[in-house]
């Protein structure tokens, strides 16, 4: 008999493993698709009941007290925008050094694997570095705390897109600019920065959904607030905080307050997520 | 000679001599350890097509590059010897590269318009040295869009992005972007190796409209397209520079047998 | 030469000479910004470590290197050891990696190989927001949604399958409280989950096509050529996104603060409550009271910090050798 041939049990035994195998990854991606599924399903059963008016007119109540978490929304507002304005100028000029004059000097590659490890350091690492360089010697809790903790968590989402995306420009647009005369601080500014744009603007929009759910890094810095404050000298509530807070209460209407929170959040960065991809592929 | 290209030489008649608006002086050109120009001489004849022609990795690109100091923007490359523009050494002028490279425009093998406008794109180069007008700024525009060719297809989207034009049209666009600088020189570098052969013949004909105003030197790799425009050819071997002269003089009479081999395609 | 014929041609055609004095000064200072900034982030690696070490220097006088090993936690007699936090954080993490990656080879075979075109990217773009999910809202599901379940329902069935087997029954005894270790590894699998998968898929896709159709060219199987072709030409890849996922878990904070129980002492069951670095200082760091509880937190941080960045570091390296053999290899 021809050993090629569909009866050939060497062959229907291949088969068989890989049925087996592609049915096991099939059902890994299920299984991936499922957590996901399952927390936005919860999140919105739960949220949907919290997410009303006065979770954004009012302020954090005490214990049994109705309220919203207005102060909290506020607080991370004001954080997460300090913290962006803070962290992406240094990363995109970090980030231009790297792709547009690092050349073959030490300093480009050194930084690029830096810049990697502490794009996933531990966040509650950079709230205890924080906590030593500016609470400890500033001797109190502050809003300006938290955002310089946010933008250090910021600065290399942001570098390492921008050198991405820097490193996408064709050279070709470079001699071009440079052939016209134009020194290299007006190629990279008025060329690369705008061949570049849309990636750039995509790292800054995932570095802000990055920060918005960050609670580890303002336990330390930030710490939270009962009341509406606008002073970010002084402690600032927040919505990460005030989630871990009040979901780790033992008072239903803090934890109803959590979900609520929970929810805008989630719907936030992942709307964030999404819209960033979308510009990115446009 | 093939007939080919007996086909594609215009008549021309004998010239005067002219002036040279760029000598080379034993131009030596090293990326890192490798000797890529050795040795190379000529002189660039003012107001005329001048072509570089040769295999591959011959060095005419490279000869092209030292003229405007692009090299530079690489650290492991670097020239030795005369690049002469009227009495100054291009390649240890003490003067500002930009304004070097301002006197001698660049058109590079594909298309390179910046990522705005087309009236942005010509308006780029001109505001890196003057302050014009709005209105002077239009009118610059415009002579530059006219000198290229392209002011009839692009005056009515003259704030559209430079990419929504043809491949074509954006090579013509980054003729016009050097020529509105006002350089002395036009160096072009294989400007039609990624364009149709429609295009091709237009930029031709402009190449040749351009001498009346403006040194021009055209690095090709098609011998055909060097005869049809050219008045000097200059052919290259492996960084060396072969053989050089009036373009008439070097495809019909090749005073090399290395020449002639590459003209008649028995190399190359 | 100056054509007369320019419109907006100025009478001196020269350009004006203070133009490029003021361009070199511009590109000079224009450089230097950006050198410093990068070197800026350069530095941040090493600022962070001196800073923690500073912090932790009246704990390493005090307690030298028995901190390590110490499973002793006593804030109330000044006693500190980093024994049981150190313990969490591996035990969680491998569990974590245990499963997070099978799962991630499996979605990334689906992903490269099975699934329609059109569907990769909106199946990839799902992974993703896996990662994109904040830390603390997988910890207040877990806590509220997940934890229930798991201790009614999957507990007691591992305890009566697997916590019968002899000598593995050890891991799965004790009281189903549904937090603890286990519960806390389960959650970090999920969370790293996009991070392995995204390494794997782009590490995949780095195989010539002509390689894996000259084995299909063969009669390969689609899972032969994973296994035997695209599995051995990326391994180095695919270690460097296993080690990116550890150096996500080990770090991990607010999931697993909610979940792990926090509690200071070992126990060999995972059903245990227990404590990992992250979780100890998430909970104790504000209410520390004194210097030296302060420092040996500050020295768990350090701790930590130089575990993951080790991880991270490794990582790295090991994606670069293959893109660097990738370059070579062509």
């Amino acid at each position: 008999m021809n050993p090629v041939s569909a009866m050939n049990p060497i062959y229907r035994r291949r088969k068989r493993m890989n049925s087996l195998m592609m049915g096991v990854s099939t059902g890994a991606l299920a299984f991936g698709l499922f957590w996901l599924i399952w927390i936005v399903v919860v999140l919105l059963w739960e949220g949907a009941s919290a997410l009303r008016p006065s979770l954004f007119a009012q302020m954090t109540p005490p214990p049994g007290g109705d309220g919203g978490l207005a102060n909290a929304i506020y607080g991370s507002v004001l954080m997460a925008g300090a913290g962006t304005l803070i962290g992406t100028p240094v990363g995109i000029l970090a980030g231009t050094y790297l792709a547009e004059f690092g050349g073959r000097g030490w300093l480009a590659p050194a930084t690029r694997f830096i810049n990697d490890v502490l794009l996933s350091a531990p966040s509650i690492v950079i709230g205890l570095f924080v906590y030593a360089i500016y609470v400890a010697q500033a001797k109190h809790f502050s809003g300006w705390a938290g955002a310089v903790a946010l933008a250090i968590i910021v600065v290399p989402v942001v570098v390492r897109t921008t050198d991405d995306m820097l490193k996408l420009v064709p050279n070709s647009l470079r001699e071009a600019a440079a052939a016209l005369g134009a020194p290299s601080w007006k190629v990279v500014t008025m060329i690369s920065y705008r061949a570049a744009r849309a990636g750039i603007v995509t790292g800054v929009l995932l570095a802000i959904a990055r920060i918005t759910g960050e609670t580890a890094p303002l336990l330390f810095t930030a710490l939270n607030n009962q009341f509406w404050s606008s002073d970010m000298n002084r402690p600032m509530a927040n919505l990460p905080v005030v989630i871990f807070q009040f979901a780790m209460s033992p008072y239903e209407d803090w934890q109803r307050l959590a979900w609520g929170g929970a929810t805008l959040i989630t719907l936030f960065v992942l709307g964030l997520n999404i819209a960033a991809r979308a510009l990115f592929r446009k | 000679m093939p007939a080919s290209v007996m086909h594609a030489m215009p008549e021309k008649v004998a010239e005067p001599a002219r002036a040279a608006k760029l000598r080379v002086r034993n131009l030596n050109f090293y990326y890192g350890s490798f000797h890529a120009l050795k040795g190379v001489s000529l002189e660039i004849p003012e107001n005329r097509v001048t072509a570089f022609i040769g295999p591959s990795g011959c060095g005419k690109s490279t000869l092209l590059r030292t003229f405007n100091r692009m090299f530079e923007l690489y650290p492991e490359q670097r020239a030795e010897g005369e690049v002469l523009l009227g009495d100054e050494n291009v390649l240890t002028s003490k003067q500002d590269v930009s304004l070097i490279r301002a006197k001698i425009g660049m058109v590079f093998q594909k298309p390179t318009p910046f990522p705005m406008s087309i009236y942005d794109n010509i308006a780029f180069g001109v505001r890196l040295f003057e302050n014009l007008s709005r209105a002077r700024m239009d009118e610059r525009v415009e002579w530059a869009l006219t000198k290229a060719a392209l002011w009839k297809e692009a005056k009515d989207k003259l704030h559209q992005s430079g990419h929504s034009l043809s491949g074509g049209q954006q090579q013509r666009l980054c003729i016009a972007r050097g020529v509105a600088v006002r350089p002395e020189i036009l160096l072009l570098d294989e400007p039609c190796s990624a364009l149709d052969p429609i295009s091709t013949a237009k930029i031709e004909e402009l190449i040749t409209e351009l001498k009346v105003d403006y040194t021009v030197v055209i690095v090709t790799h098609n011998m055909q397209q060097a005869a049809r425009v050219s008045d000097y050819t200059a052919y290259m071997y492996l960084g060396e520079l072969i053989e050089f002269g009036e373009t008439n003089q070097i495809f019909l009479k090749p005073g090399k047998q290395e020449t002639e081999d590459y003209i008649t395609g028995r190399f190359g | 030469m100056a054509p007369r014929d320019i419109p907006g041609a100025v009478t001196d055609h020269a350009p004006k000479p203070f133009m490029p004095r003021k361009n070199a000064l511009m590109d000079a200072i224009f450089r230097n910004i950006t050198r410093f900034f990068a070197f800026l982030v350069f530095s941040l690696l090493a600022a962070i470590l001196v800073s923690l070490l500073i912090g932790s220097m009246p704990s390493i006088r005090k307690f030298g290197l028995e901190f390590l090993w110490s499973a002793e936690w006593d804030p109330v007699k000044e006693q500190f050891g980093a024994l049981v936090p150190i313990f969490g954080t591996l035990v969680t993490s491998f569990i974590a990696l245990a499963i997070a990656i099978p799962v991630s080879f499996g979605i990334s075979i689906f992903l490269t190989e099975l699934s329609p075109v059109w569907l990769r990217r909106p199946l990839g773009t799902a992974i993703e927001m896996l990662a994109a999910i904040p830390s603390i809202i997988y910890g207040m599901w877990g806590l509220f949604v997940f934890v229930p379940i798991f201790q009614e329902r999957v507990q007691p069935l591992l305890a009566h399958t697997i916590g019968k087997v002899p000598g593995l029954g050890l891991l799965f005894s004790g009281a189903p409280m549904g937090i603890g270790m286990l519960a806390a590894g389960i959650i970090l699998a999920v969370m790293v989950i996009p991070f392995i998968t995204a390494v794997m898929r782009d590490v995949f896709e780095l195989v010539p096509a002509m390689l894996k159709e000259s084995a299909y060219g063969l009669g390969s199987t689609t899972w032969e050529v994973v296994w035997r072709v695209v599995l051995p030409y990326t391994k180095v890849g695919v270690i460097g996104g296993v080690m990116l996922g550890l150096g996500r878990a080990l770090g991990e904070t607010m999931a697993v603060t909610f979940v792990i129980g926090n509690a200071h002492h070992l126990s060999a069951s995972l059903f245990a409550p227990g404590n990992s670095i992250a979780s100890a200082l998430a909970n104790e760091f504000t209410e520390a009271v004194g210097e030296l509880y302060t420092s040996a937190l500050i020295e768990l941080g350090l701790l930590l910090f130089l575990i993951t960045t080790i991880v991270l570091a490794l990582s790295k390296l090991l994606l670069l050798q293959l893109a660097k053999g990738e370059g070579t290899r062509t």
